[in-house]
């Protein structure tokens, strides 16, 4: 019997990502302790050859399970994995210029990033309840210290404080339900949850339910669904703009993919009983999200409520559960990564020592000053906004297509007319950007380093191409959905 | 690759060639290369000349996406060709017209103008519901910035609140392109109309009423249609002259073109049953139209709702149904981008002049300058629809279909006619004649030859097209007629069928 439980070679190369950035980050340690005062740190390019070696260990891992279908790797699995690497690649190319100029440039940084991702490549891949409360922590705990990296800012301070707090409080009702669905349905394994609710005997509908409501709670915090989503702001806002662009993101998606696992996949079979509280929880985050954004004067705080408002989105492709309703999501995931960690980078860059810059008003002119960035900084919004030949065109377009397959009209009508909302408020930067004077905010502005470029540019050149040949990244997803 | 898929993308790769080359070279550059389309975008005319195809010509038809199946299908039909010559038209002349106009970020302001007349030529030649909703947008944007950066005092709230509008009637025009896609399985224009034509699609009434009113709104909010036009005066008083020149003249066709292309054809049953409704809008819109723009003190203003006036007729002879009426509200689409356009123009070299939009602060300009007083007064006159100038033709065929629709409808209508005649004719006396006033004279030279090529064509145009309508009305007629086949066929057969199983039945007992 004990043989039988040592993992052969076949699991640890499906593991081979995770396997490959923990012993990157856990060199960083290593190595940022015996480093000299003083002398610079390269951390972030270590983190960088790390993150590119992982994503073909990623890309062409073989599927199937690994460690006794404790993790599966599947399309979906894979399609993930590939994706938080890729937002692990810009969010480090954007962050070390940040980290420079607020004099932290240190190798922590980097190794938490990376701790991070291998958590959520641990939730995406997971099978097993337990293993993704696991990963989930993983990816928690390395965000938490990431929230609050400047220790010596007090927005910092709070945003790290805030979410920790709330987060822990989540991942308990995370950890609650899981153990009530081991008591009602004898296991943690997906597989085995979804044959027990199917079978003869199928538990007490009760039971399942309280098991459901507690796990969706948990996830519905992380992905920052109304009416969990009040942590958000301020986390968004206080945490340093590099790392506020991979928490819109990087777990985000993470928890998307357990969502749709656990809920499209497990519990399936009871599907008429939760699909209603998605709908009316994916109409609450639009409406909330959109509504409470237009009245922000601050860039951060305005794309934290934008990030609710597309997790509300995403959350229409959910209640649709269906095949086109889990590509669609992750098609959506896929352009919002690229979108937002643009739009954060470009923040990232204007904002300067201390973030100073970060009204909307300061952004006044820049497009005179800056055209490039200001250039791809309408990409993003527009993407955004979702007009054609962007990628989140086509992710909204794909999503409302899912939910009117579903007969879902109401909430397609709904979602689309919230569409038009959101317009306003990202309209507004444009506005600012192009159409007034350059005050004394864009003066004095320093090129963007060459790394910052990269992440700019990058993400731009993947928001374009999600939107002109969404072909590229939709087939897999739905060669990769669920059903 | 056609020669229609060359007038497409120029403008693309001139607005990417634009954006590489050097700031001082970008005025030039941008009137060559509109030129360049507009003279290529002639050869369009070749099948179209002295024979009246009814298919489409052109068609390019490859696979865009492929799942779900959008292509990229585009082609020309006696519709689209004349809204296709006009885009490519007004560009150069919006060009020449933003000359010295334009004199502060100049690079932008001709890529944006190249941008939009990409976006306009695919709104009109696309036959995939998902490429005519893409470039629906596209073409969006640039007017936006245009509005939003080279406009007056509040083109930012203009601005906004033009994007806003159109983004609120598109986004529901989506929902209904959808639903139509997972009702049939395809995108394509041609095969979801062939399904309506032979009966292998059909909506319960409430169904297509509600998707009839989702591409409506669209439209009608582009058009502008009576209730929702209050940004257009905004849009036009804001912008700059190249601004509502495009605006008026093109972008307002693309939401009377969508009605004839897409609302009659797709949902003809809805459309007959709530077409007394929208015909009263439009009569609203004509009468309203017309004694607001009476009442202006400001120039661009009163241009801007005699457009409103002016629009109400083409969705009045869209809305009558007949063949004379839904002729003239095409060649009324023509004829208001010709003229409004004009009109615009002309507005805009007075006010280079002058430095004001008021009425009032005119007066006597005809004493300085004769020659700009009389192309003002042929195009004032075009306006208002003197015979052998353009309006006349398009005007009185809406008239004649709508009469014969329905002669009430007509007699109101008319009554547009006659205003427009006042507050036209009016606007011309108080700035035009009189005396001229020591400040005015100095500061009103008579036009320079770059004026004088950005009018003229237009001023051909008026002429041929009111005196020489053939030249333009059997390509439209032939394309009419089968839009108004499409839409009367079906209703035959609908009424024909549940007619004859009650004689049946009857029988029987």
């Amino acid at each position: 019997m004990p043989v039988n439980f040592l993992p052969t070679n076949v699991d640890y190369a499906r593991f081979l990502p995770e396997l490959i950035l923990t012993l990157a980050g856990t060199l960083i340690m290593f190595l940022e302790a015996l480093r000299p005062e003083g002398k610079k740190s390269h951390a972030g390019l270590f983190a960088i050859v790390a993150l590119v070696m992982a994503l073909p260990a990623a890309l062409l891992a073989t599927p199937g399970p690994a460690f006794q279908g404790m993790l599966v790797i599947d399309g979906m699995a894979t399609f993930f994995r590939t994706l938080v690497i890729v937002v692990g690649l810009l969010v480090v190319f954007s962050s070390t210029d940040y980290l420079r100029r607020e004099k932290q440039d240190t190798g922590e940084y980097y190794a938490l990033v990376l701790f991070s991702i291998v958590g959520q490549c641990v939730m995406v891949t997971a099978n097993e309840l337990v293993m993704i409360f696991i990963g989930l922590e993983i990816s928690s705990i390395a965000s938490y210290i990431l929230a609050g990296y400047l220790r010596d800012d007090a927005r910092n301070n709070e945003a790290a404080l805030k979410y920790f707090l709330l987060g822990s409080f989540a991942t308990a009702f995370l950890l609650y339900g899981v153990a009530w669905m081991y008591g009602a349905t004898g296991s943690t394994n997906l597989t085995e949850i979804r044959r027990s609710l199917i079978s003869g005997a199928a538990p007490p509908e009760a039971l399942i339910g309280v098991a459901a409501a507690l796990i969706f709670v948990g996830l519905a915090f992380k992905i920052s669904a109304a009416p969990f989503q009040g942590w958000a702001p301020d986390v968004y806002q206080g945490a340093p703009a590099p790392v506020s662009a991979f928490l819109t993101v990087g777990p985000k998606a993470a928890a998307f993919a357990v969502l749709l696992r656990i809920f499209m996949g497990s519990l399936e079979p009871i599907a008429s009983r939760w699909a209603p509280a998605i709908w009316v929880c994916a109409l609450a985050t639009m409406v909330v999200g959109n509504f409470a954004a237009i009245m922000q004067s601050n860039i951060k705080r305005l794309l934290a409520y934008s990030s609710i408002a597309h997790a509300g989105y995403v959350l229409v492709a959910v209640a649709a559960n269906s095949g086109t309703g889990s590509a669609a999501a992750m098609f959506y995931l896929a352009a919002y990564a690229f979108t937002n960690i643009g739009a954060f980078a470009v923040v990232t860059y204007f904002s300067r020592k201390g973030e100073r810059y970060v009204g909307i008003d300061d952004f006044a002119g820049l497009a005179q000053r800056q055209p490039g960035m200001a250039a791809m900084l309408t990409i993003f919004l527009l993407s955004l906004i979702g007009v054609p030949l962007t990628g989140g065109f086509f992710g909204k377009f794909y999503i409302f297509k899912a939910a009117l397959d579903a007969k879902l009209v109401w909430l397609t009508v709904i979602g689309l007319l919230n569409s038009a909302v959101a317009a306003y408020y990202y309209l507004r930067i444009l506005v600012v950007m192009y159409m007034r004077e350059p005050g004394e905010s864009v003066e004095k502005l320093p090129p963007a380093g060459a790394l910052l470029q990269i992440a700019v540019y990058g993400s731009a050149a993947g928001t374009l191409l999600l939107g002109i040949f969404p072909s590229l990244v939709l087939d897999f997803a739905n060669r990769a959905a669920l059903r | 690759m056609t020669l229609l898929d060359i007038v497409l993308f120029l403008p693309l790769a001139g607005f990417l060639l634009l954006m590489l080359l050097p700031k001082q070279s970008s005025r030039m550059a941008a009137l060559v290369i509109s030129t360049a389309v507009f003279i290529v975008s002639l050869g369009l005319l070749m099948p179209y000349w002295f024979q009246y195809p009814s298919g489409h010509t052109f068609t390019t038809d490859l696979p865009w996406i492929s799942y779900p199946p959008i292509r990229y299908h585009v082609a020309l039909d006696g519709l689209s060709l004349w809204l296709v010559l006009l885009s490519t038209l007004l560009t150069p002349i919006a060009a020449l017209v933003s000359w010295n106009y334009i004199d502060h970020r100049v690079k932008e302001f001709y890529a944006f103008l190249l941008l939009l007349e990409f976006g306009l030529i695919g709104v009109f030649v696309a036959m995939d519901l998902f490429l005519f909703y893409v470039f629906w947008e596209v073409s969006l944007v640039p007017m936006y910035f245009l509005i939003g950066i080279w406009g007056h005092e509040r083109r930012i709230y203009a601005a906004v609140k033009f994007f806003l509008f159109t983004m609120a009637g598109s986004v529901l025009m989506l929902g209904a392109i959808i639903f139509l896609y997972n009702r049939t399985g395809t995108f394509d224009y041609g095969q979801i109309q062939g399904m309506i034509q032979t009966g292998s699609l059909v909506f319960d009434p409430r169904t297509e009423l509600l998707l009839f009113l989702a591409f409506f709104a669209a439209f009608a909010i582009k058009v502008p249609l009576f209730p929702l036009h209050t940004w257009l005066p905004d849009a036009h008083v804001e912008a700059p002259t190249a601004g509502s020149l495009m605006l008026a003249s093109v972008m307002l066709k693309m939401g009377t073109y969508g009605l004839v292309r897409f609302c009659l054809p797709l949902f003809p049953e809805a459309a007959h049953r709530c077409a007394p409704w929208i015909a009263g809008l439009a009569i609203i819109g004509i009468i309203y139209g017309a004694l607001v723009a009476l009442v202006q003190p400001n120039m661009k203003k009163l241009v801007a709702y005699s457009s409103v006036s002016h629009l109400g007729f083409v969705v009045l002879g869209i809305f009558s149904f007949t063949q004379q009426g839904l002729d003239g509200a095409v060649y009324q689409m023509l004829n208001h981008g010709i003229s409004t356009g004009a009109l615009f123009i002309l507005v805009g070299y007075l006010y280079e002049r002058r430095h004001s939009l008021e009425i009032s602060a005119y007066g006597g300009v005809a004493t300085p300058a004769p020659k700009l007083a009389i192309i003002f007064l042929i195009t004032t006159l075009a306006s208002i629809g003197l015979p052998t100038l353009n309006n006349f033709v398009g005007e009185y065929l809406v008239l004649q279909g709508t009469a014969s629709a329905n002669f009430g409808w007509a007699v109101f209508a008319a009554l547009g006619v006659i205003f427009s005649a006042c507050y036209m004719l009016w606007l011309y006396q108080r700035a035009f004649f009189g005396k001229a006033s020591e400040s005015l004279s100095h500061h009103m030279p008579d036009l320079t030859a770059r004026e004088w090529a950005a009018i003229t064509p237009l001023l051909i145009l008026m002429v041929w097209m009111g005196s020489f309508a053939q030249s333009f009305l059997p390509s439209i007629s032939v394309q009419n007629a089968a839009i108004l086949d499409q839409t009367k066929k079906l209703r035959v057969e609908r009424v024909a069928i549940p007619a004859r199983q009650t004689v049946e039945v009857s029988r029987a007992r």
